[in-house]
Order: structure tokens, then sequence, then C-alpha cells
């Protein structure tokens, strides 16, 4: 598939900020699922306001890692990335990505990923009667999908794991920490991953601006599990960048030095150009 | 008999009456001592070191001796050193007791011990750059893949990154303890931001104002050369990007911090500026400090702030000690970090034990100092010697610190003996147990003369392009009789260490 990728995300502060510093992970690794045939992340501010490109880097985890800073007086900060994208259906097996970090490092939770009795029984109710690691993974993304419902507005950036699944109820980031948190119950290195979505018609809940999990599974490798949509990734997928938590994988990580209020705006558009 | 205990708060121990009859083969050379090792008295004759010492020690009179004690209080004092060490809490404000009586190495002592520690200081720096990158020592199966990857310590962010001449940790300190005139054990490696250094500048200082005779009767080599070796280490690992003089500062958390007084001292001595996060900003490819004559660019910072504060943007969001970016442009070459992010995971308790193995694994070479013998009872053999030994042995939890989670043999009740074994029949994996040891003692001024008083010793080793270590470090002293308890939260003081250059 090629897939023509739109993101903007805009950052509006009711009074002048002095400086803003981000931190970009906007651009799609390279690896045998997906691979970029045009890409461009720009970044404007408001007239008076400076934009200076910082020191970029791959990280351990293979993602292309891009600062960012705005010196003020910043009122409004234009991140727009485009691009297009060739994709292919790798069922979910992340391949041919170049990455250094050990699989165990993922096995530490973070404040949004602790595991309390409830994330552990549901963890250990899926593995009942399996065998194969894999079936395990799948087991967990079925058991996590059914266990919380996708709802819109119930849920904050902070909610935990623990909290989504007391309630029942979230969207893709909530499912993502619920199934990390319970893969690693059963020893499965699992991580974040943030990325876009190409829409489907039929209407099963999505948004084009995603987040699904990766799940260590031996003999395979890292293997990515949409339990918002009960599917394992495929050609509409396109990856930007992973951590143990959505904080980590955030595609925009940022902090804004002033004594403004922030309002944020985000559009996503995911077009298929190409069958 | 003593305990030592390693751990947040330095250590500390009792003494204990009966010699132990453990038969543990690992524990013989330090269990089965029935004295302590003197370091200036050996079967009644003054060892040479010490020799220069006998005449001043035997000539002092009382009333002179408490003169000289208050001149040195009041001078401990007037700089204001009173900070406590290895964050070991209490009363920020309380000056450290210093006991005037120096302690003395021979060169010849001295060699060893430098080869010894330099040695572990690279094989630490080895090991760090290892496993940040391909991590061979584990798959040679040398030290077990969850001790390092899952340990809390182990940062993924820097993981693919190599610092500047590949070092880690620019300054390492090594705790020692000796048992005899030739055993000297290393009680824990600390390879974050060790303190006490400016303890080991000021005592001398301090000594040499007092006693201006005995720095002309002995050849004591010089420790003052300390702040510019560790400024010109600094300088040799400026980042890629810095193509001129590289400009050093210290980064401290602050005036409340505990160490805030090395902190400014080290910035005073070396000639750079001591900030705090709020005076650093990251703007474009590099770190600027904030100055009255507008932004200047930092290339090199010492940091005196843990990991998980440095940088809010990367790790705590709630830190306000760091500088927002910071870690972006460290990784992206435009800045060096001393100690490197991560570098805690070769100090860690669990790892302490696997250090020989990385000195021939990485060195080739036979370790020069030695590890306490250490049970992990994760290990069959080892727990069983464990359970049968309880009572003689310090068992503490691999992860814990500060003290907590610790069963400390020889002091407890049996009752708490027998408490403790259930918890590690419960969790063995999470359980290490090593020997009491007899700490050497030596002589202390103390209310009724001079006495022996128990000893260890921090060295300062330096990594850089080079690997050095100043001729002296801070000795501790358990200022009660019999007590073997060096942490100056349990009344420890300070001397000067000498090194003789002949």
């Amino acid at each position: 598939m090629i897939l023509t990728i739109a993101h903007e995300t805009v950052y509006r502060y009711d009074l002048p900020m002095r400086g803003v510093v981000q931190t970009h992970r906007l651009t799609p690794a390279k690896c045998e699922s997906q691979s970029a045939l045009s890409w461009d992340v720009t970044v404007t501010a408001n007239e008076g306001a400076r934009v200076v490109p910082g020191g970029g880097f791959r990280d351990g985890a293979g993602d292309w890692v891009q600062g960012c800073t705005i010196i003020g007086p910043a009122t409004e900060v234009v991140v727009s990335v485009t691009g297009q994208v060739e994709t292919r259906d790798m069922a979910g097996v992340l391949r041919g990505h170049r990455e250094r970090i050990p699989p165990e490092a993922y096995l530490r939770p973070t404040p949004a990923t602790v595991s309390d009795v409830a994330i552990h029984e549901l963890a250990q109710t899926a593995r009942a009667g399996l065998d194969a690691p894999l079936e395990h993974a799948h087991a967990l993304a079925r058991a996590v999908q059914a266990a919380v419902v996708y709802t819109a507005g119930v849920t904050e950036a902070h909610t935990t794991a623990a909290e989504t699944l007391a309630l029942g109820e979230g969207v893709c980031q909530d499912h993502a920490h619920v199934l990390i948190a319970a893969a690693r119950c059963l020893d499965m290195p699992a991580r974040y991953v943030s990325g876009y979505l190409q829409a489907s018609e039929e209407g099963s809940p999505h948004e084009a601006s995603h987040a699904w999990v990766e799940i260590w599974v031996q003999g395979l490798g890292w293997v990515g599990f949409d339990a918002s949509n009960g599917v394992c990734t495929d050609d509409r997928y396109v990856r930007l960048g992973s951590g143990r938590d959505a904080r980590e994988a955030a595609p925009i990580r940022g902090i804004a030095r002033g004594p403004g209020s922030e309002h944020l705006d985000v559009t996503v558009a995911v077009e298929l150009v190409q069958q | 008999m003593g305990v030592v205990v390693r751990g947040g708060a330095w250590r500390f121990a009792t003494p204990r009456k009966s010699v132990t009859d453990s038969e543990g083969s690992r524990g013989d050379a330090v269990v089965k001592r029935a004295d302590f090792f003197n370091e200036m008295f050996e079967q009644g004759a003054v060892r040479w070191p010490y020799k220069g010492l006998q005449g001043w020690m035997g000539e002092m009179p009382d009333e002179f001796r408490s003169l000289k004690q208050a001149e040195a209080e009041e001078l401990f004092r007037r700089i204001g050193i009173t900070f406590a060490v290895y964050g070991e809490g209490g009363d920020p404000e309380r000056l450290m007791p210093f006991d005037m009586f120096p302690r003395v190495f021979a060169q010849d002592e001295w060699r060893r011990l430098e080869r010894g520690v330099i040695q572990r200081a690279k094989a630490l720096n080895a090991f760090l750059a290892d496993v940040y990158a391909r991590g061979e020592i584990v798959r040679a199966g040398l030290v077990p893949r969850d001790l390092v990857y899952r340990n809390e310590a182990y940062e993924a962010a820097v993981v693919g990154f190599t610092p500047p001449r590949g070092v880690f940790s620019h300054i390492v300190g090594v705790d020692l303890v000796r048992t005899g005139p030739d055993e000297f054990f290393v009680l824990e490696d600390n390879c974050r931001t060790p303190s006490g250094v400016s303890y080991m500048l000021e005592n001398r200082e301090i000594m040499m104002r007092l006693f201006p005779g005995l720095f002309r009767e002995n050849r004591i080599a010089p420790v003052d050369g300390y702040s510019e070796e560790l400024r010109r280490t600094l300088a040799s690992v400026a980042p890629r990007k810095c193509e001129r003089d590289p400009k050093i500062v210290i980064l401290t958390p602050g005036a409340y911090n505990s160490a805030y007084y090395e902190h400014s001292f080290l910035a005073n001595l070396m000639g750079v500026e001591l900030v705090e996060g709020q005076d650093l900003f990251v703007e474009g490819e590099f770190v600027w400090m904030r100055t009255t004559e507008g932004p200047r660019r930092v290339d090199v910072i010492y940091r005196r702030i843990d990991d998980a504060f440095i940088d809010p943007l990367c790790f705590r969001p709630d830190s306000m000690l760091g500088v927002p970016g910071l870690m972006d442009v460290y990784r992206s070459g435009g800045v060096t970090l001393a100690s490197a992010p991560g570098a805690g995971v070769a100090d860690d308790k669990a790892i302490y034990c696997f250090v020989p193995d990385m000195v021939r694994f990485y060195l080739g070479e036979e370790p020069i100092l030695q590890n306490v013998p250490t049970w992990q009872c994760a290990r069959a053999d080892d727990l069983k010697y464990v359970l049968e030994n309880l009572g003689e042995l310090v068992v503490k939890e691999v992860h814990g610190s500060g003290g907590y989670g610790m069963l400390v043999g020889p002091k407890s009740t049996r009752e708490q003996v027998e408490n403790f074994r259930k918890r590690i029949e419960e969790n063995p994996g999470n359980y290490i147990a090593q020997p009491t040891l007899a700490l050497s003692t030596c002589p202390t001024f103390v209310g009724e003369g001079v006495a022996p008083r128990h000893v260890d010793l921090r060295p300062y080793c330096l990594v850089g392009d080079r690997v050095t270590l100043v001729p002296g470090g801070l000795t501790r002293v358990a200022m009660t009789e019999g007590s073997l308890v060096v942490n100056s939260s349990q009344g420890g003081g300070v001397k000067d260490t000498w090194v003789l250059s002949e």
C-alpha cells in the first residue's frame, strides 16, 4: 500500500512563552513493513519567535529523535508532518528494524504501566491452557479488547493501566497500557508504539493518530498487536516511535517556559493512494 | 570481629567477642583472623610507615593536643565544611569529627592499591561501554542478562550511544577495607557521583596548617593536584561537536543538597562555574549558560544530580532540578555529562559480585583487589551455606539500600535470625550474604591519649584520556572504642591519609 499522511499539531499559548523545547519522534523507521517515499517535518512559529533545530540521532530503539527549540515570545507553534509511505503486511512482525535495546529492558514498568491484581488475573486467565508464547500474546490482546470497551473521553493522558481496567473503558492509549502491563505479568517484554492508522470503511473503532503494542515473542521478535481493533498490525499501520509507555513513545514531547497555558490541536489525515 | 555493611549509608559494624568457627573457604581470609590488624604496631614494633609519627605522638603534651584539636575544629567551622557524606541524612550542618592522627601508607603499599583501583575503574568502564552496546559479557554468559537489562539503573535512553573516549564513569570511588598487611577488600564501587573528596583535600590542608613540621620531616605525596587533574579529565572528554577549549561547569541540585559544600568547593578549585538547572538551557544543538554577558555555550557538565532528575523531557517530568532537552543534546554529541547517565548499573549490589570477572574478561588480567566474599542465595550451594551460618553473616537484599531489609547476624537476636531465615527461604534470589570483616585499626586521638580505632578508605580514581589516582583518599574512622561503625551518623570521623613518597 502507499499511504499519504498529513499530520499537523498546533500549540497555542494564551500568554507569550519565553521558550519551548521539544523532542520529536516523527520519522517512520525503515523496516520491512514500511519505507518512506517522501517525508517532511516542518516547525513554524508566530512572528517574533524563532525556531532553532536541535541535534538529531537514532536512539537505541531504532527511532529517529530530533530536538527542536523555539525562542519566544511564542504564542503559536505548528509542527507539520507530510509524507508518503509504502507499507507491506507482515502480519505484525517487525523485521529488518535496526535497534539495540535488549527486550528485557522492556520488562520494567513505568508509572502508567504498573500492573495490579486485576491485570495479573486477566493475564493468567487469558494464558490458561495455551502453550506457545505467540498464542499467549494473541490471547492477551483479545482479553484486553474484551475488558476495555472503546470509549472516547472517559480517560485522560495520565490514566494508568490499572485505572483503565477498573473503569472498563478507554481509548487506544489505554488499551495499549493495559496490554503492556498484562504482557509483563507473563514476563513478556512489551512496548508502546505510536503511529498512524489508515481508516477502514467498516466503521470499527480507530483513530488516524494511533497507538498499539509490540510484544516480544520468543523466536519471532517484536510483533504488533492493536487491542483497540483486535488485530495484528498490517499494511494500514505506519510506525513512528516506541517506548515503555505513551509518554516515552510520544511523537512530540515538549516543555514550554512561561506563564501561559497551552491549547493543543491535532489533525491527522491518512489517505490510501495505492492499494 | 566486625560486621561490614554495604548500602546507601556507608557502613557500620559492631564488635563481637567470639571468633566464628565457619568453614566457608571464601570466608577464611577474613573470618578466622582473631585479632585486628593494627596499621601502626605489629607485634609490639612500629611498622615503618608510621616511624615518623612515633616521636610526634609521644612528645605531644595533652594541653597542646587539645589546643590543636580546638584549632582544627575552628578551621573546619570557619570554612563551613559540614556536610554529611553519602546521603546518610542527619544534620547537614553537623561538623564531622576530625582526628589529627594521620593514616599512613608506604609507597609500595600504595602502588599496589593504586594499580588495583585503576584496574577496577577501567573494568567498570569497559563493562558500561559493553552493556550499552553489544553486551558481549552477557552473551558470553558471565553476567546474567536479567541482572543487567532489568536493573533499575540500566538506562535504555543511552543504549547505542558511546560517550567521548568511551568513558561512562569519570570519577570512580572505590570503598576499601584492610584486614591485614597485604589484604584489602573492596566493599563497593561508586560509579555515579562519589562524594567526600573535599574532605580528602581539606583534611590535608588543615593538617599542614596545624603541624607544618610534620610535612617537613616526612615526605608526603601531595593530594592538591586533584582539582587540576579533575579539570583536565573533564576537558579530555569534550563532546564531538566541541572544537575549542571546552567550557566546564558543575551542575548542583542546589544549596539544600547535603554535598553542596563539596560542589562549590570543587568549582572554586577548578575555576569553573557552579550552576543549577535553571542557569542552563538548551537552544538548538547545544546547552547554554545564562551569564550577565549573555549566553555562553557549555561543553562538559560535571553533574551532581541523579539520572532521574537531569532532564524532565526525557526522565522524570516533575523534576525542577534538570535542564529540559539536555539528553537530546547529549546524545547528538553537543555536550558531555559526567558521569554518563546509566553509569549506575555498574555499581549495583548484584553486579558487584561480577567485577572480578569483568577484570578478567575485558582486561585479561587477574584482579589485584579482592571483593568481599559474597554468597548468592540464588545458588543452591550458597543458600545452604548461608542458612547454616546465618548467625555469623550479614545478609542483604539484592536491591535494598540504606540498610533496609538486612540481617546483621552477630548483632541479631535468635528470633530475628529465625524470622529472616523464613524470608530467605521464601525468595532466595532476593538475598546475598557476606562474612563479618575484621577492619584494620589506626592510632587515633581519644580522651585518654592515643588508641587504635577502626578505619576504611575511599580513593577517587579519575577516568578520561588517561586513568589516574591521586595518592590519598578519604579515611573514615570509628571514634568509639571497639566500634566498627565508621559511618558519620554513627559517630564516625575522618583522618588525613598519607602516602609516603619514599
